[in-house]
């Protein structure tokens, strides 16, 4: 090979790593907000219900939570870690600033405040699971998710906390200049964690330690320290999702958030953050987020039992997790 | 960062005798559980020079190399850096000692970009109370990144590249470099060529080299004895958990080495 054709080879080459690198983090996201426009159009088709004032409402609620409680697995995912414990804390802590709220007479939030430590020591659980008692994150969580939810029936007698005052509902279905409370929430928590992750030490020691644990000790990072503040902060999110979920529904519901693990996983891979940690941005997350909200309300409108519903998110996890492998491969075939 | 600056400014290009050895390893012992893998080992390396540590499989090699760098403290025998005494018992203790090592496979981070691997555990923070809170300064670790990574005559094409896009041959240059960066006195590198193809390895050695010629002390831990005299200052023997030679690279052959390793010869024989 000639030095000119050398050159030109690189120039090109560098080029086309120029554009893989600046594509790579954003296709998972561009992939998922053209499934998420797609699946909106189709819907406004499909159902007269759909394209309401109530029903985006209703879509922008349920969302909120999803979206809170998937971006506390995202932070966790990119360590490499999972949190399988979402939907029992999240009930836990929901019940819980129900039943002060009821038995104690606390405000509504101070009522948000014990939701939220709940979900800080059920993640500074977690977190010491998998630092100190070196449990993997898998196990840990699933343990904690076992045990959280034995709490929530044993507290509630498996009954429901009923007999909330109105202003319980302010969290949930409150609105400020018609736009949910829940939502606006929601926006403050993304745009922080977002902040936290891409701008500050605390979230490149996140990505550095799901990355390579190994490299990120070595560098002295305290990884023990990191990591269970990751699971802490992840459990102060899961903590403030459950009071908003069970804020929507003006009650503590014991049994709310099975299989809500399932919602946030999916939302956050679907978002390009990856199983085998060190990825994962909050935007992606947020998109997927919207995008499991929008199938279950889909399906809700055009009467799909929500058994299929079940069915519809474990094929898109499935899907996600694959397109992650795929472009994981792709990324270093380079070698 | 500018390490390779402060790495001369305050070090002599030409160690002198009076100079003790800027890290010195005596009567090493180390046991993991009834297997002794150091029994009294010694290590010398001297200002400014590459000093390849060999031995057969087994010999000990990466125990000591991991003692150096505070992974395994040692159990009896004394670690000096610049004459001191110096306990390792972190490998965040032998960083602020100024010894840095690069390990065969735990290098980098692969998701990070380049520059934030090169600042890993010591990232720029902005000024004021926005750093407090820990809001990193990217732009001054870009630019630091950038001209360090030039200095070194370290070819990558960016440094807001994730690693996991780098050859294996330009990840190592960075891995090395990352060390070389940090390091105020001695470099240790753990078979940093061993996967490398040859125009790799090639690269790896020139950025050796040039840390070497600005006065960085750099530990080597090689089996291939070409590279060794090709690269090497001096060579240390490691068998059987002790140091049996010290040999000068160009007094000798791979195959003088080769009988050093295995005994072969009598240089230092071992104690029956």
């Amino acid at each position: 090979m000639s030095s000119v054709e050398a050159t030109a080879g690189t120039q090109r080459g560098e080029l086309s790593d120029w554009f893989r690198e600046r594509i790579s983090h954003a296709v998972s996201e561009f992939t998922a907000a053209t499934a998420l426009v797609v699946l909106f159009i189709a819907l406004t088709f499909a159902s007269p219900y759909f394209l309401t004032a109530d029903n985006l409402f209703n879509i922008g609620a349920q969302t909120a939570v999803i979206a809170i409680i998937a971006t506390a697995q995202t932070m966790v995912i990119i360590t490499k870690g999972i949190d399988l414990s979402v939907g029992s804390v999240a009930a836990l802590a929901g019940v819980l600033g129900a039943m002060v709220v009821r038995d104690l007479g606390f405000s509504l939030w101070a009522a948000t405040a014990v939701a939220i430590g709940v979900g800080a020591l059920a993640g500074l659980l977690n977190g010491l699971l998998v630092t100190v008692a070196r449990i993997p994150p898998f196990i840990a969580t699933l343990g904690t998710m076992s045990v959280g939810r034995g709490l929530v029936f044993i507290i509630t007698g498996a009954v429901g906390v009923y007999g909330l005052p109105r202003s319980f509902q302010l969290l949930g279905n409150g609105e400020i200049l018609g736009i949910p409370f829940a939502v606006v929430i929601t926006v403050l928590v993304a745009v922080g964690v977002a902040f936290l992750l891409s701008q500050t030490r605390f979230g490149q020691y996140t990505y550095a330690m799901g990355s390579n644990l190994e490299a990120a000790r070595r560098s002295g990072i305290r990884v023990g320290r990191h990591l269970t503040g990751v699971y802490v902060l992840a459990g102060v999110l899961v903590g403030l999702g459950g009071m908003i979920a069970a804020s929507r529904v003006n009650s503590g519901q014991p049994n709310y958030g099975i299989s809500l693990e399932l919602d946030v996983i999916a939302a956050a891979v679907i978002g390009g953050a990856s199983l085998f940690g060190g990825q994962g941005r909050i935007v992606g997350t947020i998109i997927g987020a919207f995008l499991i909200a929008l199938v279950r309300n889909g399906a809700v409108l055009l009467d799909i039992s929500i058994h299929y519903q079940q069915v519809i998110v474990g094929v898109i996890i499935w899907a996600a997790v694959y397109f992650d492998q795929y472009r994981r491969r792709r990324l270093e075939s380079r070698g | 960062m500018g390490g390779i600056p402060t790495a001369t400014a305050d070090s002599e290009q030409q160690p002198t005798d009076a100079e003790p050895p800027v890290l010195e390893a005596r009567g090493i012992v180390k046991r993991f559980g009834h297997v002794e893998a150091l029994r009294g080992a010694d290590f010398t390396v001297r200002r400014g020079e590459v000093v390849a540590l060999i031995g057969d499989n087994g010999a000990g090699k990466s125990t000591l190399i991991k003692t150096l760098s505070g992974v395994h403290p040692p159990d009896e025998g004394e670690i000096r850096v610049g004459g001191r005494p110096v306990q390792f018992s972190t490998p965040v203790d032998a960083r602020r000692a100024g010894v840095e090592t690069v390990y065969q496979d735990l290098a980098v981070a692969d998701d990070l970009s380049v520059a934030a691997n090169l600042y890993l555990g010591r990232e720029i923070l902005r000024s004021g109370p926005l750093g407090r809170l820990g809001l990193l300064d990217k732009r001054a670790m870009r630019h630091g990144a950038a001209a360090a990574l030039d200095e070194l005559g370290v070819r990558i094409p960016r440094v807001t590249t994730p690693i996991a896009m780098l050859s294996g041959g330009q990840r190592q240059c960075v891995a090395v470099a990352r060390a070389i960066i940090w390091a105020t006195n001695v470099v240790i590198l753990d078979e940093p060529t061993a996967a490398l193809g040859v125009v790799q390895t090639g690269r790896v050695l020139d950025v050796v080299r040039r840390a070497r010629d600005a006065g960085m002390s750099v530990v080597l831990v090689s089996h291939n004895m070409p590279q060794v005299l090709e690269i090497a200052d001096r060579v240390e023997v490691l068998r059987l958990g002790r140091r049996a030679a010290q040999l000068r690279a160009d007094e000798v052959t791979t195959d003088d080495l080769v009988a050093a390793m295995t005994g072969s010869t009598g240089v230092d024989r071992d104690e029956r």
